[in-house]
Formats: structure tokens, C-alpha cells, sequence
């Protein structure tokens, strides 16, 4: 239609250029530890910067894997990550549900959610409740006061009043009762939200860091944030002493930071292309106010 | 016909044959009950960990004690909010949160409209996908994640230093202890995690800007850049003004994780913000009374913001967030 200038491709090429190095700076990070937790201790020493390994070796992993505090702290995550998220689904979708209808003390419950964006007790107190209720250092206090996010409870209450009153309907005629409708009909048509949600939930349980130092100050149970934060920033590879096995070539402890790091990410860029599939929807959806 | 909720239409013929009275509080509440089933668990939640912390925070008036609990500790008003006051040490506290958040309004927050407004330009989709997953991905790390990276990159013995003592013979930096490069450091971060992901945002205003104010720009003469700055820049206004207002509504959160993970006793004094603060003094010294006494300041002038960041935003002629 219109006539492409020479300016007009500089201007492309540019554009494509910034973007790339933008990219770039984004992944190399990335790539150097990836290339570091696969690299021998001499070749480490020898090249200063190095974006990709001569020699592939796969010491620092063998270590850390038999490392039963990683280990440990890899399957309390999970825990958090898989039992969480359930729970966070359960009570959210219900929730959400029962505020996307209309019945009689609506907009009370809807006020008290919304509220709490305003106004928040702050750490001590929440942490106070926490402590009464004996939920310190168990997996449970990083999975209750967790429970729903307020914000992920109004999108999906959104969400919900999207599908239209039909259905139901349809549903209530064929003798359905509230809960099969709920179960039967609304959940099945709520799959790509579902898969949106779940998907921000269990991220959040994954990353979780700040409910595990607040709450969690017994070792065997720190999640896999806290004692990466340990092993990494604060570098004290000490906090994976191998007792029983004595290694007689241990891999140097950049290696293992770096392998690490990588390993506790690894479940992110797993989930990563399918979270792609569906955040921006999942945003988007957010995004629209009513 | 039979719905379980109340019947939307209070003068449909069904609702009018059952009674012509209004119906009583308990008949509304029992009409309602499958629906009381679905909110009362979340609600619970909301109760137990939302709004009875919030009863907690009377503790912020008292000499609390764990032992004698916050319905026996002894009542001393204002103290605590006195402390705050005339206690240099949150002063510090609370400038260095509002710098933080200055600083990142001033410099993080314009990266996204940039970056959104140079992917808008990619007409090769596939090639614009592929930037965008690169450009997202921090965003889904953990902070301990990207601050393991800047210290493994920063540390006397890290990346930069080795580089620098291999290739120029320089002595090591502990850039991690420089006070002075905390605050760009933190900023850095940011920008480096949520950049890419805070254009999701104005890529969705752009996508609904309208294309004829770009063809008549072309018509006119325009060339690319003149009509990124003049027509497609203020065609998203509403959306950078919004999202502007609403931080401005947040100045005093500056993100527990990031700033706690970068503190170091080299830093502490420039980089101790309001929440890690309030860690600090409640949890580790259990000075809870102090702490929430700080925290409930916090949220108070929070609130105002907030409220006043959303009139703000509506006498912009924008919908605001309530």
C-alpha cells in the first residue's frame, strides 16, 4: 500500500536491534550460569567470561543432588507448590463464585474483599495470628495465610460473570442442584482461567521466599528459596555440608552456586511455555474493570 | 425457572405470586443459603487472616506482651506512635523509602512504555513473540533468583571482578557494600525483572489505538519516529497517566523481598526501608507494639494515598480503581 523508504527500513532494522539487545541482556545472564554449573574448575579459572562450556562436565550437579538438605528443601517446596495451589483453586473458584451471583448480603462480602486492598494489618499482627494458631515452622504457614489472593479472587469473580446465565439455567431445568451446576458446568467451561490461576499460584508458592523466613525458622523445613538465598547470597556453601560423603575432588562452590540456581528455577522454565500460552489472556482478563 | 440465587427481577411473576410482602431477613438469608456455602470458606480466610490481624493492631496501643496476650497488656495510647516520631533512626527509614520509590518512578517506570512502544513497531509476529518470551522471563524468577545472579555477578570474587583483574589488572570492588550504588542497584534489578512484563499492559492500549490517526500522520508527512512520539505516545496518555497515579498511591511499598535480600550491614543506613524495618524491629528484636505501631502508620497514610491517587486519577477523566 505504501511505498517503503530506505529510512523506513533503517528505522526497522534499528528498532529490531534495541529489541534484540534488550533480549540478549535478559538471557545472557541466564546462559552464563547454565554454561558456569557445567564447567570443570580449571576451565572455570582458565576463561574469564565464558557463554559456553569446552568441556561439559556434570560435577556440580552429581553434588548437589546428593545433597539431602537441597533434596529436602526441593520436596517441601513441591509440597507447598502442589498442595497449595490445590487449596488456593479450591477456595478461590468457590469463593469467586458465590460473589459472581447475586443474592442477599452480596456487596457486604464484596466490600470486605475489596477493602482489604485498601487497608492491610502489616506483618506483625498476621504474623501474631499465624503464631496462636500453632502453625509456626510447619509447611501449613506457608500455605494458609496464603490461602486466596484478593486480586486473583476478583478477576475470576469477573471471569465467572462472563458465562452467561443460560447455562445455568439450563442446568437448574435438568434438575441440577447448585453444587453440580458449580462442579458440572461452571468449572468445565473455566479450564484456560483454571489453567491461568493455577499456574500464578503455584509460580508464587515456587518463589515463595518472605513467608519462609517469617514463618519457618527450623532448617529441615526451609524452603528451597531460603536455603538458596543461603547457599548463593549469602554464600555459605556450608549450609550444604555433605556429612557422609566424603568427595575426594568437590566442584568448586561457584559451580555449585550456579548449578543451584538453575536447578531451583528449572520447574519455572518447564511451566514457562505453557504460562506463556495463557498469562496474557490471564492479564487481560484483569485488566477489564466492571 | 427455578433459580437458586434470589430472583434477579424482584417484579417478575413468579417472585410477585409467592408473596406480595417484602420478604423477612431470615427468608432472604435461607433463599441465599447454597450461596453462603460457596462464600463462607473464603470468607473465613478473609476473617481469620485479614481482618482479625487487623483487630491485632490494637497491640500498636499497648506495652504487648506474648504472655499476657492483647486483651491483658497494658494500654499506653500514642507512645508508640511518639517513638516513631521522634526517633531519627525511622526518619532515615522513611526517606530512604520515599528516594527508593522516587527513583524507581523516575527511572523504572518509563522502561516499559519505551519497550512497548518499540515492540509495537515489529510487524514480523513471530519475531515479536520471540522477544516477548526472552523480555518476559525475569519476571517469573524468584528474587532470591535475580539477586543470586547480581551477587555471583557483583561479589569481590564474582564475574565483573575477575574480568576486570584478568583483563585490565584492576583491584576487586565489593560493589555489594558501596552505599552509594544501593539505590541504582535496586533499581537496576527492577527495571532488569518487570520491565519486559510491565508492557503487557501498554501493549494492550496500543493494540486499541486508532489506525487512522496513523495513516492521516502519514498522509501528513510523519515519519516513524515523529508518529511514535506524536500520535501513538498519546494515544496510551490514559493508561500511563492511571498507572502513574496508582503508583504514586504506593510510594511507601517498595517490595519486602528484593530490598531484604540486597541489605547487608555496609548498606544498612541508606537501605532500610519501612517493611524491612518493621521486620526487623517486630520479628527479630520482638518489639511487636513498636513494629506494628510503624506499620499501622504505614497503612494509615497508605490508605490516604491511595484514595487520594484514584480522586487524582478520576479528575483525570479516568475510571480510576473502585
Amino acid at each position: 500500500m505504501l511505498h517503503r523508504t530506505f529510512r523506513d527500513r533503517l528505522t526497522d532494522w534499528a528498532i529490531a536491534v534495541i529489541l534484540t539487545a534488550v533480549a540478549a541482556a535478559m538471557f545472557i545472564p541466564f546462559l552464563y550460569i547454565f554454561s558456569v554449573s557445567f564447567t570443570s574448575m580449571d576451565e572455570y579459572l582458565r576463561r574469564s567470561f565464558l557463554l559456553w562450556p569446552e568441556r561439559w562436565v556434570t560435577g556440580a550437579y552429581q553434588y548437589i543432588l546428593a545433597n539431602n538438605r537441597f533434596v529436602r528443601s526441593v520436596g517441601v517446596t513441591g509440597f507447598i507448590t502442589v498442595i497449595g495451589t490445590l487449596l488456593n483453586l479450591a477456595f478461590t473458584t468457590t469463593m469467586a463464585y458465590g460473589l459472581s451471583r447475586r443474592f442477599y448480603g452480596q456487596k457486604l462480602f464484596l466490600f470486605l474483599v475489596l477493602f482489604t486492598f485498601l487497608f492491610s494489618a502489616g506483618i506483625i499482627p498476621t504474623y501474631l495470628i499465624v503464631k496462636a494458631a500453632g502453625l509456626l515452622n510447619t509447611v501449613w504457614a506457608l500455605i494458609i495465610p496464603v490461602l486466596i489472593s484478593p486480586w486473583n479472587l476478583i478477576v475470576f469473580s469477573q471471569f465467572f460473570r462472563g458465562i452467561p446465565e443460560e447455562l445455568n439455567e439450563a442446568a437448574v431445568i435438568d434438575g441440577a442442584g447448585p453444587f453440580t451446576v458449580f462442579w458440572r458446568v461452571i468449572l468445565p467451561l473455566s479450564k484456560p482461567a483454571l489453567a491461568t490461576f493455577g499456574l500464578f499460584y503455584a509460580v508464587s508458592h515456587w518463589n515463595a521466599y518472605f513467608t519462609g523466613i517469617l514463618y519457618i525458622s527450623d532448617p529441615k523445613l526451609w524452603p528451597i528459596q531460603v536455603l538458596l538465598r543461603q547457599i548463593v547470597v549469602v554464600n555459605d556453601t556450608s549450609a550444604l555440608q555433605i556429612t557422609e560423603q566424603v568427595l575426594t575432588d568437590p566442584p568448586p562452590p561457584e559451580t555449585v552456586q550456579m548449578a543451584a540456581i538453575l536447578l531451583a528455577t528449572l520447574p519455572i522454565l518447564i511451566v514457562y511455555p505453557f504460562l506463556q500460552k495463557h498469562f496474557a489472556k490471564g492479564v487481560m482478563i484483569g485488566s477489564v474493570k466492571g | 425457572m427455578a433459580s437458586f440465587t434470589e430472583p434477579l427481577d424482584p417484579v417478575s411473576p413468579l417472585a410477585a405470586n409467592r408473596s406480595k410482602r417484602e420478604p423477612t431477613i431470615g427468608r432472604k438469608l435461607w433463599n441465599s443459603r447454597y450461596m453462603y456455602a460457596f462464600v463462607l470458606p473464603g470468607a473465613l480466610y478473609f476473617l481469620l487472616f485479614k481482618y482479625v490481624p487487623l483487630l491485632g493492631s490494637v497491640i500498636a496501643f499497648q506495652d504487648y506482651s506474648p504472655f499476657q496476650g492483647f486483651l491483658h497488656s497494658d494500654w499506653v495510647g500514642f507512645a508508640h506512635f511518639a517513638r516513631i516520631f521522634d526517633n531519627p533512626e525511622v526518619l532515615q527509614v522513611l526517606v530512604n523509602t520515599l528516594t527508593l520509590s522516587f527513583l524507581q518512578i523516575a527511572f523504572a517506570f518509563p522502561v516499559p512504555i519505551g519497550l512497548a512502544l518499540l515492540l509495537n513497531e515489529i510487524r514480523n509476529e513471530r519475531f515479536k513473540r520471540l522477544l516477548q518470551s526472552f523480555i518476559y522471563l525475569p519476571h517469573f524468577l524468584s528474587w532470591v533468583v535475580v539477586i543470586g545472579i547480581v551477587t555471583l555477578f557483583l561479589r569481590s570474587d564474582g564475574v565483573i571482578n575477575s574480568m576486570t583483574a584478568k583483563l585490565f589488572g584492576w583491584p576487586s570492588v565489593q560493589f555489594l557494600q558501596l552505599p552509594w550504588l544501593f539505590k541504582p542497584l535496586l533499581v537496576l534489578e527492577i527495571i532488569w525483572k518487570e520491565a519486559g512484563w510491565g508492557t503487557i499492559v501498554f501493549l494492550a492500549a496500543l493494540a486499541a489505538v486508532n489506525p487512522e490517526l496513523q495513516e492521516a500522520a502519514i498522509v501528513d508527512g510523519a515519519g516513524r519516529w515523529k508518529r511514535m512520539w506524536h500520535v501513538t505516545l498519546p494515544g496510551i496518555r490514559g493508561t500511563i497517566i492511571i498507572l502513574l497515579i496508582l503508583r504514586l498511591g504506593t510510594v511507601l511499598d517498595n517490595g519486602f523481598e528484593q530490598i531484604f535480600l540486597m541489605l547487608n550491614p555496609y548498606v544498612e543506613e541508606v537501605g532500610n526501608v519501612l517493611d524491612t524495618y518493621v521486620y526487623y524491629k517486630g520479628i527479630l528484636q520482638s518489639d511487636f507494639s513498636f513494629a506494628t505501631a510503624v506499620g499501622l502508620f504505614k497503612s494509615v497514610v497508605g490508605l490516604i494515598l491511595v484514595v487520594g491517587a484514584n480522586k487524582l486519577a478520576k479528575r483525570f477523566g479516568e475510571d480510576g480503581i473502585y
